[in-house]
């Protein structure tokens, strides 16, 4: 009796592999096609080999991508322990706080970092201002005639790094938040109930259990902070060019692109082989993506 | 269990949270900038809201907005529903897994190099049929659909599994077609997922920019891309009054709907108590 | 009566002849009324047409009230970009306004449709110097919107005396403070007015000295931008930018510390163009836009907005125009800087430049930090993956 409905499902299914294959599978065959192929469509290497004049460029921004996300896990993993250990009202709360401000363009979000960033912007000003005062009420009379220089942070990787940790924090901090949540807190009573000190329960109970909630939350940031292009382009200056951005020049501007696409091709699979090296952090396969 | 939060927790979580909203704050304050800078303040108006509205370019953007992220959320959400249930149904394990793998792709890959495969596709059909222009509203609408569709599945499927699969059988022994039954009982008890799968579709649907960017044709200027070619040179604060005003509608919509559910909790276990009085 | 009917119609016929150049000549006649409801799409560059803000007017509204056309307005940033969506045929555009280079580009592609001339009665403002100009010879393709000069703009309280030279751009005592052009063509252009080669050389050693120069700047320059450029001047985060004059006239206007020259080297003199695409769809609305844009009280906005000179006779004499012989705009022949065109370039130069230009952008990268890091991260979970390699071993040998 199970047949009739079993071939319903089934046919519920056709339109999206159809989809898909026409709309997933295709498109990346598209970005093989124009990788392998040059402006008249003949079979080409030239692009592919072309590429290691990028290297340095894709190393930047894996370089970049990886600080980003590391210094993402270390912000989120405390407030996500901390929220966990809150009242469900509280956590409700919070969870719409971290929340909220994805809601907000993201391209105004990073240009408002202009703002705040500017030499002349409300940070610079606020902590020149500081050093200013230092330098002329402690410095001035010292013997070393040592005095502090101001800071510059527009146009610097710094600025570049802010701006995908600020971008992306949620999405490191929403995964490792629920797994904590679905975590049984008994576990880590009980291992505190063994004896383990709070660091050794820390280290062998509750990271361990945690796992899933980093890797999927390192993907989320690592990913688009790899990609990225805007972030780069408002707050990087001349010395951040991110491959994002030579991808993006290809296809907007520069009208290459047989080049643009051999780079997409060589970034998706240098992540595809990152995101294959973090899996094997954890036992689970592919963890909780959303 | 709720300890008593130490004050390095709370002073620690009030520092990331100044951190998320500095530039929400800045952006905030200068929507009601009375000048037309938007990093020196000069004096406090609502100018710029007025303007908001006379800005013709930036309220059809929005509209477009709208109508690709309605269209391509509703498509996505129904294609998505019914590929969940097939995908629960099949029994061959290998085949399962590599329509799970390419499920999977759209939300590994980068955005960037997604929009520039759709692009490369519809720009390369449109040169089959010699054919420019392309690029448009079904492009845009195409290419937000298949984002989405991952985010949709992954929501509907966990619900699926939770749903114990001998409720269809049991309607269908009771004389319901295997349609009704899939309407009358299973979707039902997947609705939470579905709904979470809509609005997570919608969500990432109006936020999009990348995607867009490579994919959006003359009439199809959605409002992030508007965004875009203003940074290129001057944002004026109309845009802040926009966002000012989307961020408070969402702000109330999240806050009624807490409250609306803290409420359904509390009146749930009232009843739950008096249940077990009886 | 065969013979009496054919007369009529030779009568009608005459006066048919006889009266459509009339109504041509006088405009007004011909009538638009059938594109009511179909839509028009402008390409533009950006904060390049008068847009209602400050009580100016807004031109697109207008036309739209005027013939009940809708316009579809949106911006580029620079030549390429423009070429870049043309080319690759993902969108269609009815009227799009390039400079001289890229419609001398876009006409050897055979891009541009040649304009019906009875539909733009208002070209007859143009001043004679602006037509017959290289890159549309024979006056088919294009209508000049604006002329202007590329020079250098500084603000007086972050820079030294009054600089005359393109060398300032390479003084290390403003590195992190200069800005400069985000397109290949103006920024080369800069390099090779300063190495006084011409902008269009097709010698590959000149082309390869003007990257060496733009590298030993490249360290000093705070950003490539385009249109970045008002916010950044206009608040001080910069120094030194070169950009088009009539654009200095807009930030003057917000930051009275900025300072306008031509440098002494010489300067790119440019024109932009309205032109119509081949693929366009609505060809007809985009000659009435063109000619709607050079009405007089339409044209004098735009010149008033857009701060470039212009080439519309009746603009400059009208008394509603702000810059009326505004010396940046309009230099007397005595202040006149030196001034090289940019022509169009062949595919291999072109091919070079962008080749060029490509590396230039990611020469900055120095990358000490991210091998480092990169290394280190490696060599940290390349450790990791064998010491858990070994305690799975060690404890299966265990059981």
């Amino acid at each position: 009796m199970n047949k009739k409905s079993s071939l319903m499902s089934r046919l519920a299914g056709a339109p999206y592999i159809v989809w898909a294959a026409l709309f997933i599978i295709v498109p990346l065959c598209m970005v093989a096609y124009y990788a392998f192929t040059d402006t008249t469509g003949a079979f080409t290497f030239d692009n592919v080999s072309g590429i290691g004049k990028y290297a340095d460029t894709f190393i930047l921004s894996i370089w970049l991508g990886l600080l980003a996300t590391v210094i993402c896990l270390f912000v989120a993993y405390p407030l996500a322990y901390i929220m966990a250990a809150k009242g469900p009202e509280k956590q409700s709360t919070m969870t719409m706080l971290i929340m909220l401000p994805m809601w907000m363009n993201f391209l105004l979000r990073t240009y408002s970092w202009m703002t705040i960033l500017e030499d002349n912007g409300l940070l610079t000003t606020a902590i020149n201002s500081a050093i200013n005062l230092i330098n002329d009420t402690i410095l001035a009379n010292n013997a070393l005639s040592f005095s502090l220089d101001p800071v510059h942070l527009i146009n610097t990787r710094g600025a570049v790094v802010v701006g995908m940790v600020y971008n992306f924090l949620p999405y490191m901090i929403l995964p490792i938040y629920t797994v904590m949540l679905k975590t049984d807190r008994s576990l880590i009573e009980a291992a505190q109930d063994l004896g383990g000190n709070k660091l050794a329960v820390f280290k062998n109970v509750t990271i361990p259990l945690t796992v899933p909630g980093i890797v999927s939350g390192f993907t989320m940031v690592f990913v688009p902070s790899v990609s990225t292009f805007y972030i780069s382009q408002k707050l990087g200056g001349t010395g951040t060019i991110l491959i994002g951005d030579i991808i993006e020049t290809q296809f907007q501007t520069a009208n290459n692109f047989n080049l643009g696409a051999s780079l997409s091709f060589v970034l998706m699979i240098l992540i595809f082989i990152c995101l294959a090296v973090m899996n094997r952090f954890s036992d689970d396969d592919g963890g909780v993506i959303i | 269990m709720t300890k008593k939060t130490s004050i390095g927790s709370k002073l620690y979580t009030a520092l990331v949270f100044i951190f998320l909203y500095a530039p929400i704050a800045v952006l905030i304050v200068f929507s009601f900038n009375s000048g037309k800078s938007t990093s020196v303040f000069e004096g406090f108006s609502l100018y710029w809201y007025k303007e908001l509205f006379n800005d013709s370019a930036t309220l059809s953007a929005f509209k477009n907005s709208m109508i690709v992220a309605v269209v391509s959320s509703v498509i996505s959400t129904i294609m998505g529903t019914a590929a969940a249930t097939a995908i629960h149904g099949y029994k061959n394990k290998f085949f399962k897994s590599s329509i799970m793998t390419v499920t999977n792709i759209p939300m590994m890959n980068p955005e960037i190099v997604t929009g520039v495969s759709m692009m490369l596709l519809f720009v390369f059909i449109g040169s089959l049929f010699g054919k420019t222009g392309t690029l448009g509203f079904v492009t845009l609408i195409i290419a937000h659909t298949t984002f989405e569709l991952p985010y949709v599945i992954l929501n509907v499927l966990p619900k699926l599994r939770q749903t114990d699969p001998h409720l269809a059988e049991a309607a269908q022994d009771l004389g319901c077609t295997p349609a009704q039954a899939f309407f009358k009982v299973m979707l039902p008890a997947i609705m939470p997922g579905i709904i979470s799968g809509l609005m997570m579709a919608f969500t990432l649907s109006v936020d999009d920019f990348i995607i867009s960017y490579f994919v959006s044709g003359t009439d199809s200027q959605t409002l992030p891309i508007r965004i875009f070619s203003m940074t290129k040179r001057r944002v004026t604060p109309d845009m802040y009054a926009l966002s000012t005003l989307i961020f408070l509608a969402i702000l109330v919509l999240l806050i009624v709907s807490n409250i609306i559910s803290a409420h359904g909790d509390k009146k749930l276990s009232k009843k739950e108590k008096g249940g077990a009085k009886k | 009566m065969i013979k009496r009917l054919s007369s009529v119609l030779l009568v009608i016929l005459i006066l048919f002849v006889c009266i459509s150049p009339v109504a041509v000549a006088t405009g007004e006649a011909k009538d638009y009324s059938h594109l009511k409801g179909t839509t028009l799409n402008v390409y533009n560059w950006g904060e390049y047409i008068s847009d209602g803000q400050d009580g100016t007017l807004d031109v697109n509204k207008a036309f739209e009230e005027k013939y009940g056309i809708k316009v579809n307005y949106t911006n580029y940033e620079s030549n390429e970009n423009m070429y870049n969506k043309l080319k690759s045929g993902g969108a269609n555009y009815d009227v799009i306004i390039p400079s001289d280079y890229m419609i001398a580009k876009l006409v050897d592609e055979n891009m541009l449709a040649e304009l019906d001339f009875s539909n733009i009665p208002n070209y007859k403002y143009i001043l004679p110097k602006y037509k017959d100009l290289y890159y549309d010879p024979d006056n088919i393709y294009s209508v000049p919107y604006t002329v202007g000069m590329v020079g250098l703009i500084y603000n007086t309280t972050m820079v030294e005396g009054n600089p005359d030279s393109w060398s300032v751009l390479w003084d290390e005592r403003y590195a992190g403070k200069i800005l400069m052009f985000n397109n290949p063509r103006d920024a080369f252009g800069i390099a090779q007015c300063y190495l006084g080669q011409s902008v269009n050389t097709t010698d590959i050693a000149q082309w390869d000295e003007a990257i060496e120069l733009l590298k030993k700047q490249n360290p000093l320059v705070a950003s490539y931008v385009m249109d970045e450029v008002y916010n950044k001047m206009e608040h001080g985060d910069a120094a030194l930018a070169p950009y088009y004059a009539g654009d200095f006239l807009t930030m003057y206007d917000i930051n009275p510390d900025l300072a306008f020259v031509y440098p002494k080297e010489g300067v790119n003199f440019f024109v932009d163009a309205m032109c119509i695409p081949k693929t366009a769809e609505n060809k007809e609305a985009a000659e009435l836009y063109i000619n709607f844009m050079l009405e007089e009280d339409v044209a004098v906005a735009n010149a008033n907005y857009v701060c470039y000179a212009s080439p519309h006779e009746l603009v400059l004499e009208s008394d509603d125009y702000d810059l009326k012989g505004n010396e940046v705009l309009y230099p007397d022949e005595s202040q006149m800087p030196k001034t090289q065109i940019f022509e169009n370039l062949d595919y291999d130069t072109q091919q070079y430049m962008s080749m060029l230009w490509n590396e230039l952008k990611i020469e900055g990268n120095s990358n000490l930090d991210a091998y480092v890091g990169l290394s280190v991260t490696l060599v940290l979970v390349v450790t990791y993956l064998i010491y858990k390699f070994i305690k799975k071993k060690k404890r299966e040998a265990y059981y």
